[in-house]
């Protein structure tokens, strides 16, 4: 069977296996649609949150940027792990005994008050549509490349697919095809880098192959690499080229924003006990770094790989793979020197992404001609970073289902995390804005149904986005985490462990927060991006650790304020009680 | 509340943030410690084919993370019940 038959028929299982459970767990009461009716295993929760987590980015984008920054690609390792952390011993326990339905309604029962509800609203819905604008994107670009229809045609499939089982199965339909998700992504990623580490080095497990020597040599890997890239003028693997105080301030970031998405928190609202949401917690970060410490092996295999394959060789005899990637665009090739081979060292070839020439007009080689002028270095190569995990099977000559599986499993991740951000949409829309605030008379059934449409309205935005992605979508992610960071994180957490802290506080800090990181983020992205720069970040921190100023700014003028203003009532501080001891988490229930 | 529910509380969540000091210092520690501040430092010394401060920032952190909220689950169960606040 060739390769293309294979991958109908990969995607076409999976989907068909996702629109089934979706079809076996539909949703029949708001409780099943908002926190599957907090009756889900804590395995299955560890998966769900593990798809739910991984996204486009992480299975498609994270090896590859780790693959051409080298150890500074650490910042995403430990910054989207460690705050599993965080959320298992600080938040998920006790927002699991809460025992509602959102985050924002934790939010404005803790603080009583409907303003910082909405406040913890309108943060959810931008965080959230961020985030799944790049979804969407990514499940069009698998699409585009591996099915061979159009970018659009693909997000419209994949709008249909998320559909079907967000808007009829609720929290209860995601979280199954979540688990199933998950096991197809993790068999995508985890062969392919088994094969690779494998004929590498020899040794099955590639945690410990990219520690190991190069079969057939007594040279280490990583020794190699630091090798190849000092030649070819790249500064070496594994060290690193970010300022320790930037590293720093992103890792916190990421870390604290990781704790405080909404999607990743109203995940441990469907198990049954509050022990269960600890032992969760566990299971996801375990089921999460099986790719994650995967992932940075992946990089180091595919550098070296690609290096080895490209540098000095003739265009017309390289593998097939590279007229493939060449035909999406994910790599051009300009002959400067004219010599028919591939120079590849440091430096950009060219400024920006590859303009090929219109129809196919092809350079003395057979390379697709492009427009771009050329810069003064001697780079001759544009490799898109995603290429690293998508073309990686095909570099390494590994057998064609094996490819399918690849597409199957991206597909996986980024539907999976899709997904569970719309129902985080639409259930603050249904729940926390048309229930608690804006039409407080409907019952139950007329809020499920505002629950569907407000999820269908939602695909239909994510869907738009997909297909008209905004030129900033890389540059808002930072504004995801840093917001979560700036706003959530702090607000929760006061919240449990500080008994006296009011309204105002909570308020005051979240505002300040938001506000300022806002500010950062838009001024250096937006406004002013020339000054983007170290000699004019705030003491070196550049806009993707920002969020970390922004969460101390919170604690402390929260804490400032609820020092001059009222104590919270008794009964909230009673609510605080009840939350710290685990005794007594019943399954969740609405607050009207 | 009677008095002495509430003092069973007060300890136990005196407790708790013992053990949450204890644990999230380690977590400081493989993280910012050995995977940020100290990394060139420990680059010097090599396991196998890796500097151990970049084996920290790209796996060591990461293994550890999933050791402490094993070891936080089963701490916070024998607390729960040590207290009687464990769920039926």
């Amino acid at each position: 069977m060739d390769t293309q038959t294979l991958i109908y028929m990969f995607v076409g299982a999976s989907f068909a296996l996702y629109i089934g459970i979706a079809i076996w767990s539909r949703a029949g009461s708001t409780s099943e649609y908002y926190v599957a009716s907090g009756g889900v295993h804590p395995i299955a929760n560890g998966m769900a949150t593990g798809a739910d987590w991984m996204s486009a980015a992480s299975f498609i984008s994270m090896a590859g940027i780790i693959s051409f920054v080298g150890r500074d690609g650490a910042v995403y390792l430990m910054g989207w792990t460690g705050g599993y952390v965080l959320l298992a011993m600080c938040l998920a326990p006790y927002l699991r005994k809460f025992g509602k339905f959102t985050v924002p309604e934790f939010v404005g029962e803790r603080y009583y008050s409907q303003t910082a509800r909405v406040v913890a609203v309108i943060c959810v819905i931008f965080i959230s549509f961020t985030y799944v604008a790049g979804q969407m994107r990514g499940v069009g670009i698998v699409f585009s490349r591996y099915l061979e229809v159009d970018i659009n045609t693909g997000v419209f499939i994949g709008m249909a697919i998320v559909f079907v089982y967000a808007v009829l199965g609720g929290m209860k339909g995601i979280t199954y095809t979540q688990v199933a998700q998950y096991c197809v992504m993790i068999f995508a990623y985890m062969i392919p880098a088994i094969y690779i580490s494998i004929m590498m080095t020899g040794n099955p497990i590639p945690q410990i192959g990219f520690g190991s020597t190069v079969s057939g040599s007594d040279v280490y890997l990583l020794d190699k690499l630091n090798g190849l890239s000092q030649e070819l003028g790249f500064s070496q693997y594994t060290s690193g080229t970010k300022s320790t105080v930037d590293v720093f301030f992103i890792t916190v970031a990421l870390m604290v924003g990781t704790a405080g998405l909404p999607h990743v928190i109203v995940r441990f609202f469907t198990v049954p006990k509050v022990s269960d949401a600890r032992l969760s917690a566990g299971y996801a970060l375990l089921f999460i770094a099986i790719l994650y410490t995967t992932a940075p092996a992946v990089a180091s295999f595919a550098r070296v790989n690609l290096i080895e394959t490209v540098s000095n060789a003739e265009y017309q005899k390289l593998p097939t793979w590279f007229a493939n990637w060449e035909k999406s665009g994910l790599i051009a090739w300009q002959d400067k020197n004219g010599d028919g081979k591939i120079q590849y060292v440091a430096g950009a070839p060219f400024n920006g992404a590859p303009a090929f020439a219109e129809g196919d007009v092809r350079g003395n080689s057979g390379e697709r001609v492009v427009t771009n002028e050329s810069t003064a270095n001697g780079n001759e190569l544009y490799v898109d970073r995603d290429i690293m995990v998508l073309a990686n099977p095909e570099i390494a000559q590994l057998p064609g289902w094996v490819i399918a599986l690849i597409a199957a499993g991206g597909l996986a991740a980024a539907l999976s995390t899709a997904a569970g951000l719309l129902l985080v949409i639409s259930t603050s829309i249904s729940h926390d804005l048309l229930k608690s605030n804006l039409a407080p008379n409907i019952n139950e059934k007329q809020e499920l149904l505002a629950a569907r449409l407000a999820a269908a309205a939602a695909i239909m935005v994510a869907g738009y986005f997909g297909i008209n992605p905004p030129g900033f979508v890389a540059q808002v992610v930072a504004f995801a985490f840093g917001l979560a960071a700036a706003s959530f994180f702090p607000a929760i957490l006061m919240g449990i462990f500080n008994k006296k802290m009011n309204k105002e506080g909570a308020i005051a800090g979240m505002l300040v927060g938001l506000i300022f990181t806002f500010a950062y983020i838009v001024y250096f992205k937006f406004v002013n991006p020339a000054a983007n720069t170290p000699d004019n970040w705030l003491f070196g921190v550049s806009p993707e650790g920002i969020g970390t100023f922004g969460m101390i700014l919170n604690f402390v003028v929260s804490y400032a304020v609820s020092k001059v203003t009222p104590p919270p009532p008794e009964h909230i501080q009673h609510l605080v009680d009840d939350i710290r001891i685990p005794r007594g988490a019943g399954a969740p229930v609405a607050d009207h | 509340m009677s008095q002495h529910k509430k003092e069973n509380m007060e300890a136990y969540w005196k407790e708790n943030l013992k053990i949450l000091a204890i644990l999230l210092t380690i977590w400081f520690a493989v993280s910012f410690g050995a995977g940020i501040l100290f990394v060139d430092a420990l680059d010097t010394i090599k396991v196998g084919g890796f500097p151990l401060g970049f084996w920290f920032a790209q796996q060591g952190s990461i293994y550890t993370f999933v050791i402490l909220i094993f070891v936080y689950v089963w701490l916070m169960n024998r607390l729960d019940r040590k207290y009687d606040f464990h769920e039926e």
